[in-house]
C-alpha cells in the first residue's frame, strides 16, 4: 500500500441519495477496505430525497483520499468533499448523565452555566446535561464533569459545513464540483 | 401497454439487446420464467447449476463485450450465483444479474428460500437494487444494465419479489434517460495532465507500457499498440489483458508477474517508466511493491479514480476512458526509438528464455498448450480456470485477435473454464472455444456440459490432467517440505468415459505424439470434445516470484544440466 506522512483528523462530508441501504453500503465500504470512521452524522438535507452525512475520519492523506474515492464510487453517494482543509464551522451535540447530589449540585451547575450547556433532566441522584459546540468543547466539559461520575454519555458525532458559500459542498480536493443533482 | 413485472423485465431485456439469458428457474423467479416463454427474442440456456448462470454470463460477456446476464430463484439460486458475480466484478466484467425473492410480505420473516441477496452481494457487486413496486422495474432494469456496461464495468444484482413479477399490471413505459444523480462516467483526462505524462514519455529511456484488462474494455488495444510503435516501447501485458496486442508483436513481452516471464520482471526492474493502461497494479504483477519497478517512474491511466495511487504512487494519475485519454496523449508522444533499451531487452529474452519449452520424453502441460496454439494458429478464444494449466496457458497460448484469452484472474475462481467457455461460445459461435481444464477445476463445474451439448456449444475441453490440484502441489513442493496434504485426486473419473455418458466425443492423449492429432480431431468433430490429456504430475510453473517477494527472489526453471 502506498503510505504517506502522518495521521491527522479529517472532516469529509457526502450528498448521498435517501434511499434503503445507503447508510448499509457507506458502512459496509469503510468495514471492507479497513478504513475507521471516528464519527458519522447523517440526516436530511436542503434538497428533498438527498441526505446529507459528515464523516470524522483518523489517517492520513492516502487513506483519506481513498476513503473519499471509494466513497464517491458507491451509485447512491452524489458527491463527496474532505473539507478539512476548508474554512469550515462544526458542532456536535452531546447528552451526558453525571451522578449529582445535594452537596455537589450546585458546582455542576456552575459548570454547566460557564459552558453554556443545559440541563434538560434533574433527579435525586442524577442530572442530565445537554451541550452543544465543537468538539473540544464538548471534550474539556465532560473532562471537568468526570470527577462527578459520569453514568452515560450520548454524542452524536460532528457535523460540518463551509462557512460563507452559496450552497452544498465545497470544492474539495478530489477534484469534484458543484452539480444540479436533478440529471 | 399494461404489463406484469415479469413481462417488465423480458421487454426491458430485448430493450437492452440483452438476447441471451442463462438460468435456472424456482418458486420465487417462476413468475418471469412464465413470461420468458412469451419472449423468443431472449433466448434462455437453461444451466444445471447457478454458479454456471454466473460464469457463462461472464464469459459471454468477455467474448462479445455485451452485457452476460444471469437469471436465478431467491434464496440458494441466488448464493449460488455468488461466486460468478465475485468473479465480475474482481474483472470488471459487464453482468446483470435478477434474482427472484420472495414476496414483499414475507421479506424480512425468514421465509423459505429467503436470502438477503442484496445484503450478500453488497461488496462483490457494482451495485445492486431490490425492487419493490412493478412502476420502477423498467428503470431499475435500465439503471442496471447502463451501471454494468459503463465506466469501470461489473456486476448489478437486480432483486425482484416474486408478487412484484406476478402481481397488478402496470402501463410499461420504457425510461428514457437513467435515474441516477450520482453516477458519472469519466471521459478525457485533463488536459495538463496529459502533457505531463507525455513528457514523462518523450524524456524516459527505457519505458515499459503495462497494458490490462482496461485496454480491452475500453477497445484501446489499436491506441495502445499505435503508442508502443510511435515511441518504440515494449509491451507487457497483465494476465487479463493477454489478448490486447498480438503475441508475435516485436514489442510484445508478454505476462509479467508471479509467473510471467522473467525478461519481463527484470525489464520492469529496469524500467525508467512505467505506463500502466487500465490495470490495476495488482498483488500478482508487482509483487513486494517496496520492490516493485524501483528505478521508475509511474504513469497510470485508469477509468476507476480509486486504482489511482491506490497500490502504487504515480508520478502522473490520469482518470478517464483510455481510448479518449489515449487520443488525448497519442499526438503529444514524439516518435522515438530506445534502440538501445530495445536491443537489452532483447539480450534479457536469449538470458531468461522462459517462453521455451524444455524437450522432454514425458507429456509437459507445456508442450500440449504450445500444439494446440500451433494447430490454432492463435485464433479462436481460450478459456482456463485457475492454477498451474491458466499460467501455462498464459505463458504458451498464442494470440492473433483482442478478447480471445478468457480467464478468472483477480478472484482465481477454479471452475470457471467450463461454465464460462460454455458463455464464449454461446457469445461466438462461430469461433472455436478452448476451455483449458485443470482436472480440479473441470469436476467442479463438469455438471454443465450437460448444458453445452443441450445449447449446441461446440466448445472443446482440454483437460490438463495431472491428478491433483497442480498449484497447490506446487506451492506444497515449494514451501511447505512436499507435505502434499489434500492435493493429489486419487479416485478422479475416467473423463473419456464422462464425455461419452454425455454423449460426446472423448480422447485420451498419453504422449507426445498423439498431441496434435487428437486437438485436429477435436476441431474436427461437430459439437463438445473432451479432451483428457494425462500430463506430468508433479510439473512446476517457472517463472515463480513467490507471494510477497520480488523480482530478485524469482525462480527460473532449472537448465537441464541443472536438473540431471
Amino acid at each position: 500500500m502506498v503510505q504517506t506522512n502522518h495521521t491527522k483528523q479529517h472532516t469529509l462530508i457526502a450528498l448521498v441519495e435517501d434511499k434503503p441501504g445507503v447508510l448499509t453500503r457507506v458502512a459496509s465500504m469503510f468495514r471492507r477496505r479497513g478504513f475507521n470512521i471516528a464519527s458519522l452524522a447523517v440526516g436530511n438535507s436542503e434538497q428533498p430525497g438527498l441526505s446529507r452525512m459528515t464523516f470524522v475520519v483518523n489517517g492520513d492523506d492516502y487513506t483519506v483520499g481513498q476513503v473519499a474515492k471509494q466513497l464517491d464510487k458507491l451509485i447512491d453517494v452524489i458527491e463527496v468533499s474532505d473539507i478539512t482543509s476548508e474554512s469550515i464551522v462544526t458542532r456536535e451535540l452531546a447528552l451526558i448523565k453525571v451522578k449529582a447530589n445535594q452537596m455537589n449540585r450546585g458546582e455542576i451547575i456552575q459548570i454547566v452555566n460557564l459552558f453554556r450547556a443545559n440541563i434538560i433532566d434533574v433527579g435525586s441522584e442524577s442530572m442530565v446535561i445537554e451541550i452543544t459546540g465543537e468538539e473540544d468543547k464538548i471534550n474539556a466539559l465532560h473532562n471537568l464533569l468526570a470527577p462527578f461520575g459520569i453514568t452515560e454519555m450520548l454524542r452524536t458525532g460532528l457535523v460540518a459545513m463551509v462557512r460563507g458559500q452559496a450552497n452544498g459542498l465545497a470544492n474539495g480536493n478530489n477534484g469534484h464540483t458543484n452539480r444540479n443533482v436533478d440529471c | 401497454m399494461e404489463l406484469t413485472g415479469a413481462e417488465i423485465v423480458c421487454e426491458s431485456l430485448l430493450k437492452e439487446g440483452a438476447d441471451v439469458v442463462f438460468g435456472l428457474p424456482g418458486g420465487a423467479v417462476l413468475p418471469l420464467y412464465g413470461a420468458l416463454s412469451s419472449y423468443p427474442g431472449v433466448r434462455h440456456i437453461l444451466v444445471r447449476h447457478e454458479q454456471a448462470a454466473a460464469m457463462a454470463a461472464d464469459g459471454y460477456a468477455r467474448a462479445t463485450g455485451k452485457v452476460g446476464v444471469c437469471i436465478a430463484t431467491s434464496g440458494p439460486g441466488a448464493t449460488n450465483l455468488v461466486t460468478g458475480i465475485a468473479a465480475a466484478q474482481m474483472d470488471s466484467v459487464p453482468m446483470v444479474a435478477i434474482t427472484g425473492q420472495v414476496p414483499r410480505a414475507a421479506i424480512g420473516r425468514d421465509a423459505f428460500q429467503e436470502t438477503d441477496v442484496t445484503g450478500v452481494t453488497l461488496p462483490i457487486t457494482k451495485h445492486n437494487m431490490l425492487v419493490m413496486d412493478v412502476k420502477d422495474v423498467a428503470q431499475a432494469i435500465h439503471d442496471a444494465f447502463h451501471i454494468a456496461r459503463t465506466g469501470r464495468p461489473g456486476p448489478v444484482l437486480v432483486d425482484i419479489p416474486r408478487d412484484v413479477l406476478l402481481g397488478d399490471k402496470t402501463e410499461f413505459v420504457w425510461p428514457e434517460t437513467t435515474k441516477l444523480p450520482g453516477y458519472r462516467i469519466p471521459g478525457k483526462a485533463p488536459e495538463a495532465q496529459v502533457t505531463a505524462a507525455a513528457e514523462l514519455i518523450n524524456q524516459a529511456e527505457r519505458p515499459l507500457i503495462m497494458s490490462g484488462h482496461g485496454v480491452l474494455i475500453s477497445h484501446a488495444y489499436g491506441l495502445m499498440t499505435e503508442l508502443a510503435e510511435k515511441a518504440q516501447v515494449p509491451v507487457i501485458t497483465t494476465l487479463l489483458g493477454l489478448s490486447a496486442i498480438p503475441s508475435n508483436h516485436e514489442l510484445n513481452l508478454g505476462m509479467s508477474g508471479m509467473h510471467g516471464m522473467a525478461y519481463a520482471n527484470i525489464a520492469i526492474d529496469e524500467a525508467d517508466l512505467i505506463i500502466g493502461l487500465g490495470m490495476r497494479f495488482d498483488d500478482r504483477v508487482t509483487g513486494r511493491i517496496s520492490d516493485f519497478a524501483p528505478n521508475a517512474k509511474i504513469i497510470h491511466v485508469d477509468i476507476d479514480a480509486s486504482e489511482v495511487d491506490k497500490n502504487v504512487k504515480s508520478a502522473v494519475g490520469l482518470v478517464g476512458d483510455l481510448k479518449a485519454v489515449l487520443g488525448q496523449l497519442l499526438p503529444k508522444v514524439e516518435a522515438n526509438v530506445h534502440i538501445d533499451w530495445l536491443r537489452h531487452i532483447e539480450e534479457l529474452k536469449a538470458q531468461h528464455p522462459s517462453h521455451i519449452v524444455r524437450e522432454s520424453d514425458e507429456l509437459l502441460p507445456q508442450y500440449v498448450l504450445q500444439r494446440l496454439t500451433e494447430v490454432t494458429q492463435g485464433r479462436g478464444i481460450v478459456v482456463t480456470g485457475v492454477g498451474q494449466h491458466q499460467m501455462w496457458a498464459a505463458q504458451h497460448c498464442r494470440f492473433t485477435q483482442p478478447n480471445t484469452f478468457i480467464t478468472s484472474g483477480g478472484l482465481g475462481t477454479m471452475g470457471f473454464e467450463v461454465p464460462a467457455a460454455l458463455g464464449a461460445q454461446v457469445g461466438c459461435p462461430d469461433t472455436v472455444v478452448w476451455s483449458v481444464c485443470g482436472d480440479g477445476g473441470f469436476q467442479m463445474t463438469m455438471c454443465d456440459i450437460a448444458t453445452a451439448v443441450e445449447s449446441k456449444a461446440d466448445v472443446k475441453f482440454a483437460i490438463l490432467n495431472n491428478s491433483s490440484l497442480g498449484m497447490v502441489h506446487q506451492l506444497q513442493d515449494i514451501f511447505f517440505e512436499k507435505d502434499y496434504m489434500a492435493s493429489e485426486y486419487t479416485a478422479n473419473p475416467d473423463f473419456v468415459k464422462i464425455a461419452e455418458a454425455y454423449g460426446i466425443r472423448g480422447i485420451r492423449v498419453t504422449e507426445q505424439d498423439q498431441v496434435v492429432d487428437a486437438v485436429q480431431q477435436a476441431m474436427e468433430t461437430a459439437g463438445p470434445v473432451i479432451v483428457d490429456f494425462m500430463v506430468k504430475e508433479d510439473e512446476i510453473v517457472y517463472p515463480f516470484i513467490p507471494s510477497g517477494q520480488s523480482v530478485k527472489e524469482m525462480l527460473e526453471e532449472p537448465a537441464p544440466e541443472e536438473i540431471a
